[in-house]
């Protein structure tokens, strides 16, 4: 039944990219030229993209809804980038990189896929330094590391917290030169609205400008889509406020499979929520738990006396406090995986030892005062202060812990306006990264001919969790070193196919439906904002699609997105007009589109009857509370087919076939 | 925190169609705003409430709200990013004004900067000085050289990644009497001069920039400092110097 070809090359693991790369067809750089690309999005995988299918000689029509491409929201990305240098020499390298990754994504990634990130994950720290990428050094003038969690060696490259911002600026600097060009024509504040199929092949997209609101068509020879993950549609998440999934959700309703939906990655580490009115949720980079240590009062007299604000956190002696990760997984302690470090705090904070001041009383210790010390006294050390004491050393601390998180800490002390060098972090997981999405063969390709996916936006290299500074690696890996080269194998076939003209029924009926959408909205009298809704959907999507889910909660979580989505087509309500700048118009296209997807993810959890990364099923677990996968029946990625209602979608299976990694029960005890 | 009582603020807004008509300050009352809030959730709530009325809300840029894309733009009570040191509005918080004040919130004001609708402005000048030179020249082949063959100095390196901070969101330019693009053209010209890899074209670098940065209609230097002082990621004058030096040195070839 399956109509799935993952189209992975034969041969060894170690070869199979190079032999590929090797028989792949190429286009000639003068028929290149005549050649047009569009790439929807201008963040790590998009503007890296365009950059090089600029440099190779396309045309590159590259498009991003903020007013820069410089501001899509990799920027945010503060830890850190993995690639198997080796430079520490602990031991790293291809293998393990590979090893880990599928490994922290509790066996659910092809393998093939992950394999060929690792081999050019080494290129593109040559290629960012070239660049200009001003990664950390150490003193001797050579690249510093740190580690991240799920990982026992140091293989995370890092520009203090603010890797992504570094990495994105390069890429944007990349494009910026063919842009000067003339090479990529950008098209900023522009958001793609609808697919165009040709012959059954993706040939161009409805725009939507919007400054002028204008409904523009662009026609191109191939369409590649990097906007990113689709986060929000929990409308709480570490996610910048724009992050949507209508471009994903588009090409899937015109053919694009959509794989993976409910693996959806909780990050441990995040500033609670302060109550109704917050918009967002704050990161703090996982690279602090280098060096923090995490802990709930071990009595819970003394976490309610915390909650109700008679206790202080420093005062609680150290035999007063459980440090829970170090106490389950002493061999990984503080560093185990996301997914294993949310659940661990959700489980302390539902048995009552939160120590949140909001309502929830949920938050967990994230905690800096060992480390200070601990740096101190190596300070203290190298400067031959033998009788230093302790408010000397841990100033000498606090020096070494600002040199290396200072803007996190400060990020943190703006918005808490607690001090954490003198009273602990407090944390508790939100929303973050989504490793399902597209479904992409090899190649990237999605089911459409032409149509590829990139990013956060695909979903091949993640599996069930991902690991922490992957994405940043794969978002460059697709951009700068796999898709412009796979691309041309399809692109061979176009070489005497001319331009794509926009003068086309298809082009036609895409912007009629598209400017009845927009109309709709506008003349709608509805009696509730856009945000009533997408906070609603929110709800559900936390409360029954969230850390842990279970058979009843899905199918209430199903029949609950689906009235609200009829609720929302009566009643939404979106002011001003179309033409010019109109923010809740925008928000309206993307907030249909997550009460689509909702429906389609929580049926993918639904389906899924194991427990694996950050999937969670509360009937599959361990004794000991562990995740418990099912191997023998759920060894495949869910790839859906659009059949009109998102939870009536058909299921296509690709079998994931580990051939050079054996299937284990994954521990980081 | 949830003890502490609710604000309750007179926001004075700058109301504008579209680039074309005329603009004018609108008065609005917003009540019982937690202080936790960040200003754009207040700006959100005075949106719902605007929404709830049938009116149009107020336009205004934001993405990341963790003060890291630049987005976020607006000139609050006199100051660019509002009251508050190093910071972008997005992290300005409400718990720095008091119950009762009144907040006067405007548009980024420059040549260079044209108002689109209400607080939103065209910053698309700095991409396209950008597009003039903001780039070392090499091909995204991969085939350079280890990352690791030229080392460089942990001191150089810094001073680099300080520049490389800068985040784009036009505040020196919003701050500066003459509104110049100084402080954001040099941090980029420092960041590569700085480095070893960008050397090689730092003189027609810095003549490019300079040249693009001149035709989109900003101002001169006059040496005010504003902008340091406004900047959201303290990027330093001393990168103004350092592009003076380039450009005076890239003219002596
Ligand atoms: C706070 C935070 C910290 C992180 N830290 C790390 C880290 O340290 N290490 C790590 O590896 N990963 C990290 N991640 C994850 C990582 O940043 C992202 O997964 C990655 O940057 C995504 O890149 P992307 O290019 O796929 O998409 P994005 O950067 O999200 O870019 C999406 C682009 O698509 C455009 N777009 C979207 N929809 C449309 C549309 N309809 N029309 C036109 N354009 C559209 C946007 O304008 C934008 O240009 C972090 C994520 C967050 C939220
Ligand atoms: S120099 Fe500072 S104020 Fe100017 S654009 Fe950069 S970050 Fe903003
Ligand atoms: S919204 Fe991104 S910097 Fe303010």
């Amino acid at each position: 039944m399956s109509t799935l070809d993952s189209k992975i090359p034969e041969g060894p693991i170690a070869e199979k990219w190079t032999n590929h790369k090797n028989n792949i067809r190429l286009v000639n750089p003068a028929n290149k030229r005549s050649i047009d690309v569009i790439v929807v999005g201008t963040g790590l995988a998009g503007g890296s993209a365009a950059a090089t299918l600029a440099e190779l000689g396309y045309n590159v029509k590259a498009f991003c809804y903020q007013d820069s491409p410089r501001r899509a929201h990799s920027i945010a990305a503060q830890g850190g980038i993995n690639a198997a240098k080796n430079y520490q020499g602990d031991g790293d390298s291809t293998y393990r990189l590979f090893y880990d990754t599928v490994k922290g994504g509790d066996y659910r990634s092809r393998e093939a896929n992950v394999y060929r990130l690792a081999e050019v994950s080494t290129n593109i720290i040559d290629q960012c330094v070239a660049q200009g990428v001003p990664f950390a050094r150490d003193y001797g003038g050579l690249l510093d590391n740190r580690s991240f969690g799920g990982v026992q060696v140091s293989r995370t490259f890092y520009a203090k917290g603010q890797t992504g911002q570094q990495l994105l600026l390069g890429a944007y600097s990349a494009m910026s030169r063919q842009i000067g060009k003339g090479k990529i024509t950008m098209y900023n504040r522009h958001e793609m609205m609808d697919l165009v199929m040709v012959d059954g092949k993706a040939r161009g997209i409805i725009a939507r400008n919007l400054v002028t609101g204008e409904i523009e068509r662009h026609s191109a020879h191939a369409v590649v889509v990097g906007s990113g993950g689709y986060g929000n549609v929990f409308f709480l998440s570490t996610n910048a406020m724009g992050s949507n999934v209508s471009a994903g959700w588009k090409i899937h309703k015109k053919g694009a499979y959509f794989a993976n939906p409910c693996f959806t990655q909780i990050h441990p580490t995040c500033i609670p929520q302060h109550g109704d009115q917050q918009s967002k949720l704050t990161l703090m980079s996982e690279s602090l738990r280098n060096d923090g240590r995490i802990w709930v009062p071990a009595k819970k007299e003394d976490a309610e006396a915390i909650r109700a604000g008679k206790l202080k956190p420093t005062d609680l002696k150290e035999e007063d406090r459980d440090y829970y990760l170090e106490r389950r997984y002493p061999s990984f302690g503080n560093l185990v995986p996301r997914d294993v470090a949310s659940r661990a705090a959700k489980e302390r904070c539902d048995e009552g030892f939160g120590v949140g001041t909001n309502e929830t009383g949920e938050a967990v210790y994230l905690d800096f005062s060992s480390a200070i010390m601990r740096y101190g006294q190596e300070e203290a050390n190298v400067k031959g202060l033998h009788n230093a004491s302790d408010k000397e050393i841990k100033e000498l601390g606090t020096k070494v812990v600002e040199a290396k998180y200072g803007n996190l800490f400060q990020m943190y002390e703006k918005i808490t306006a607690d001090n954490p060098y003198e009273t602990p972090m407090k944390i508790y997981p939100a929303v973050h990264y989504t490793m399902g999405g597209v479904w992409v063969d090899y190649n990237l390709m999605t089911t459409i001919p032409g149509c590829y996916a990139i990013g956060e936006a695909n979903f091949s290299d993640h599996g069930a969790n991902r690991l922490g500074a992957s994405a940043l690696m794969q978002g460059l890996a697709d951009g700068y070193f796999v898709l412009p080269y796979t691309i041309g194998d399809y692109l061979a076939d176009d070489i005497r196919t001319g331009e794509i003209s926009t003068d086309s029924k298809e082009f036609e009926e895409a912007e009629k439906s598209v400017k009845e959408q927009v109309d709709f909205f506008v003349n709608n009298k509805g009696k509730h904002s856009v945000d009533y809704f997408h906070k609603l959907l929110g709800k559900i999507m936390w409360n029954k699609v969230g850390m842990a889910r279970n058979e009843k909660g899905l199918k209430e979580a199903i029949a609950e997105i689906k009235e609200l989505r009829e609720q929302f087509w009566k009643e939404v309500s979106v002011p001003g007009s179309a033409d010019g700048i109109n923010q809740e118009l925008e928000k309206a296209g993307r907030v249909a589109d997550f009460l689509e997807l909702g429906e389609l993810f929580a049926r993918d959890a639904l389906e899924r009857n194991e427990s694996c990364g950050g999937h969670f099923r509360e009937e599959y677990k361990t004794e000991e509370g562990e995740a418990l996968r099912d191997d023998k029946n759920f060894t495949y990625v869910a790839a859906w087919e659009y059949t009109g209602e998102p939870s009536k979608a058909k299921l296509h299976k690709e079998e994931l076939k580990y051939e050079n990694i054996e299937l284990k029960t994954r521990s980081y005890k | 925190m949830s003890a502490t009582e609710g604000l309750n603020l007179t926001l004075k807004v700058w109301r504008q169609k579209n680039d074309k008509e005329q603009g004018k300050m609108e008065t609005y009352q917003v009540s019982d705003i937690s202080p936790d809030s960040s200003f754009l959730e207040m700006m959100d709530i005075l949106n719902e409430q605007l929404i709830a009325e049938d009116n149009e809300p107020v336009a205004f840029d934001h993405d990341c709200r963790e003060g890291i894309c630049g987005s976020c733009s607006m000139y609050i009570n006199g100051e660019a990013h509002g009251p508050g040191r190093e910071i972008t509005t997005c992290q300005l918080h409400m718990r720095e004004f008091k119950d009762g004040e009144t907040i006067f919130i405007e548009p980024w004001r420059a040549k260079a900067f044209p108002v689109i609708k209400d607080l939103v402005v065209d910053r698309s000048a700095f991409d396209r000085v950008m597009n003039a030179g903001g780039f070392i020249s090499v091909n995204t082949s991969g085939n350079t050289q280890d990352a690791n063959a030229i080392p460089i100095d942990k001191h150089d390196a810094d001073k680099a990644f300080d520049a490389a901070t800068c985040i784009g969101c036009g505040a020196c330019v919003a701050s500066c009497k003459n509104a110049s693009a100084m402080l954001f053209v040099s941090a980029k010209v420092s960041q590569l001069s700085l480095l070893p890899q960008g050397k090689v074209e730092a003189k027609e670098r810095v003549q490019n920039m300079v040249k693009q940065m001149d035709e989109e209609g900003f101002g001169n230097c006059s040496n005010t400092g504003a902008c340091e002082v406004e900047c959201p990621k303290g990027i330093s004058l001393e990168n103004i110097a350092r592009m003076n030096r380039e450009y005076l040195k890239s003219g002596i070839s």
